[in-house]
């Protein structure tokens, strides 16, 4: 028993080494750049699952955390990280040192996303319901807006990793294994912590909160420890995000960037990791596959939404999970 | 001064077309505790209607008030109809369905509208026909009071006072507060829920269309975007007057409305999108139930 998750994890590593090699020279560039959107979709629906899914709160806001985790990592990278590269390159060879490099800018961007998490969520968590999700919303917005005025890191122009002042040194993080990477070590860290034991916490709350707390789950801790999660993996979800494409603006993390990630966690049905990974891949390469119907894209994507949700009310998989989540699910129930 | 209370009759003006449009959220959200994010689109259909309309009727050129009204007319109608189809094919089959799928639909709505508002009216910004010559109506101290701010505030009053007479003094209003009260028992009493919530779209949906027109008056550029943001902040200023509360969408609006145009005026105007939203944050904190709104005792 003990080595399975060792086996599993060598597995998930050879797919991931075999994608890095295969999925340049098979693929070319536009799907590459969809795969890695549908990467980043995942982590940050996935996230938002959490909250919204398993804790039962009601987070409208969650690309505001993504905005904080992209804008900080790309600063991080174009004040410092380049700088650092280009010192650390002198004695290792650059490419070993960006190998190192990349993985700290997510946690980064993470850690930053997490504060700010936290910063909103302790007085926002007062709120039920509706008031909460509308306090996020504000909060979304209110970070938008808030960048959108930081001069330093652009402001209206948007900021572009490539105005760091050492132009020699690639910033750009455009590897689909790496995405991949972190969203798999995404889905494991959240599907263990909502499937293992302590994570019936998360669920009770979402149940019936004065029935938890009777039970002595402390609801506000664990509300809060859901939305610190939520808010790193976002974080990290946007400095993927700002690494991959080079240039961010705030209009790729407004409200509707929110709706949007609600939209994957409700369609793929709430309290479902898989459902939520389902609809987050589903509905982002969507809009791609119908770029045949040129001006009618959109039309139809949004046709589809409504259809889907009257059809299916409860989601794509309810709160169900599929293989190989479904093994985590079963034993925690 | 006299700048202060110029500043305070832009930002009144600019305040009733947001209380327009929050009260057709506060309405819905009285009556389905649904928050109808598809509402800015709906005001956005309500100017572009009226730009069409205009334009068909022959009363683009020729500004005069009956052109206004005739177009106010046909744009509410039409709208009136949109908020009906929207009830009927969007909110109505998920009743009982939980509360997050109407909301999924309704943000499905409020991107379907959009992108079909690109396609039909094309995603160029339009002018909207100056239906009312614009032409400076009274100097009181000076201040100028333009005829264009006198028609906005007129119609945003004579609607806010029939809705108010709708809502208080009609059978369909007893129904609405009796709905929005406490549906279940609403039904029990022989009240037809569902056709009180299609009124209710119909009557939030004319009014968010009358905000439309009244701001293709005084700002003439109209796209089809153009309901993102204000459609959000209308939904501030009715949390602000308290959600669920008539009274308070207007007071909400109002205020939002003057609040925007003193910030804009005197600090700066870049943090204008921001102020509603810190507003809103604020409120939530303070007094999550709004200024009208009655505090909500928990049940276990």
């Amino acid at each position: 028993m003990r080595a399975r998750p060792l086996v599993a994890a060598g597995g998930v590593i050879a797919c991931l080494i075999a994608i890095e090699v295969v999925a340049p020279r098979v693929l070319n560039p536009y799907y590459v750049t969809i795969l890695s959107r549908i990467g980043i979709a995942v982590i940050a629906a996935v996230s938002l699952q959490l909250v919204n899914g398993f804790t039962g709160q009601f987070s409208i806001g969650h690309a505001g955390f993504m905005a904080i985790g992209a804008y900080a990592s790309a600063a991080l990278s174009v004040f410092a990280g380049a700088a650092l590269l280009e010192s650390v390159s002198q004695v290792v060879p650059l490419a070993l040192a960006r190998i190192v490099y990349f993985p700290l800018v997510l946690v980064f961007g993470g850690l930053v996303a997490a504060v700010s998490g936290i910063v909103v969520a302790v007085p926002a968590l007062r709120l039920r319901g509706d008031y909460l999700a509308i306090a996020t919303l504000g909060a979304g917005e209110i970070i938008r807006i808030a960048i959108l005025n930081i001069d330093a890191v652009g402001g209206a122009r948007g900021f572009s990793l490539a105005s760091s002042a050492h132009p020699a040194i690639d910033l750009r993080f455009e590897s689909l294994a790496g995405v991949f990477g972190v969203a798999f070590v995404t889905i494991a860290v959240l599907a263990r912590l909502v499937y293992a034991g302590g994570g019936l916490a998360f669920r009770a709350v979402r149940e019936d909160e004065t029935a938890a707390e009777s039970i002595g789950v402390a609801t506000t801790r664990v509300k809060v420890e859901a939305f610190l999660v939520a808010s790193f993996f976002a974080g990290v979800a946007g400095a993927l995000f700002a690494h991959s494409e080079g240039y961010i603006h705030t209009n790729s993390f407004g409200f509707v960037r929110s709706f949007e990630l609600v939209a994957f966690v409700v369609l793929g049905g709430l309290g479902s990791i898989t459902g939520a990974i389902l609809a987050a891949a589903t509905l982002t390469a969507l809009p791609e596959v119908l770029r045949g119907l040129g001006e009618w894209r959109m039309v139809l994507y949004s046709l589809l939404l409504i259809a889907t949700m009257i059809l299916r009310p409860q989601g794509l998989l309810g709160q169900r999970e599929l293989w190989p989540i479904s093994r985590l699910g079963r034993g925690a129930k | 001064m006299e700048n202060l209370l110029q500043q305070l009759l832009n930002g009144i003006t600019w305040g009733s077309i947001y209380a327009l449009i929050a009260l057709g959220y506060t309405m819905v959200y009285g009556v389905l505790k649904l928050i109808n994010f598809a509402h800015g689109e709906v005001y956005m259909v309500g100017a572009m209607t009226g730009y069409y309309a205009a334009h068909a009727l022959g009363v683009a050129s020729t500004p005069s008030l009956g052109a206004l009204l005739l177009v106010l007319l046909v744009s509410m109608l039409a709208c009136g109809l949109l908020g009906a189809l929207i009830e009927r094919v969007a909110y109505r089959p998920l009743r009982g369905a939980g509360r997050l799928a109407p909301l999924i639909t309704a943000i499905g709505v409020s991107l379907l509208l959009q992108n079909a508002g690109q396609l039909v009216f094309g995603a160029d910004p339009k002018f909207f026909p100056a239906l009312l010559r614009s032409e400076e109506l009274v100097r009181v101290g000076g201040i100028a009071v333009s005829n264009i701010q006198v028609a906005v505030l007129a119609t945003a009053i004579a609607l806010m006072a029939a809705l108010q007479y709708v809502v208080r003094r009609t059978r369909f209003g007893r129904a609405m507060r009796a709905v929005s009260y406490d549906a279940p028992a609403a039904a029990l009493m022989g009240v037809p829920v569902d056709r009180v919530i299609l009124g209710t779209f119909v009557l939030g949906s004319m009014l968010a269309a009358a905000a439309g027109i009244l701001v293709g008056l005084s700002n003439p550029k109209i796209d089809p975007l153009m309901g993102l943001m204000p459609g959000l902040k209308a939904f501030v200023a009715a949390v602000l007057g308290g959600i669920g509360s008539v009274p308070g969408a207007m007071v909400g609006g109002l205020l939002l409305g003057v609040i925007e145009t003193l910030v804009t005026g005197y600090l700066s105007s870049t943090y204008r999108d921001a102020i509603a939203f810190v507003i809103l944050v604020l409120i939530l904190l303070v007094r999550p139930t709004g200024l009208f709104g009655a505090p909500q005792t928990e049940k276990v």
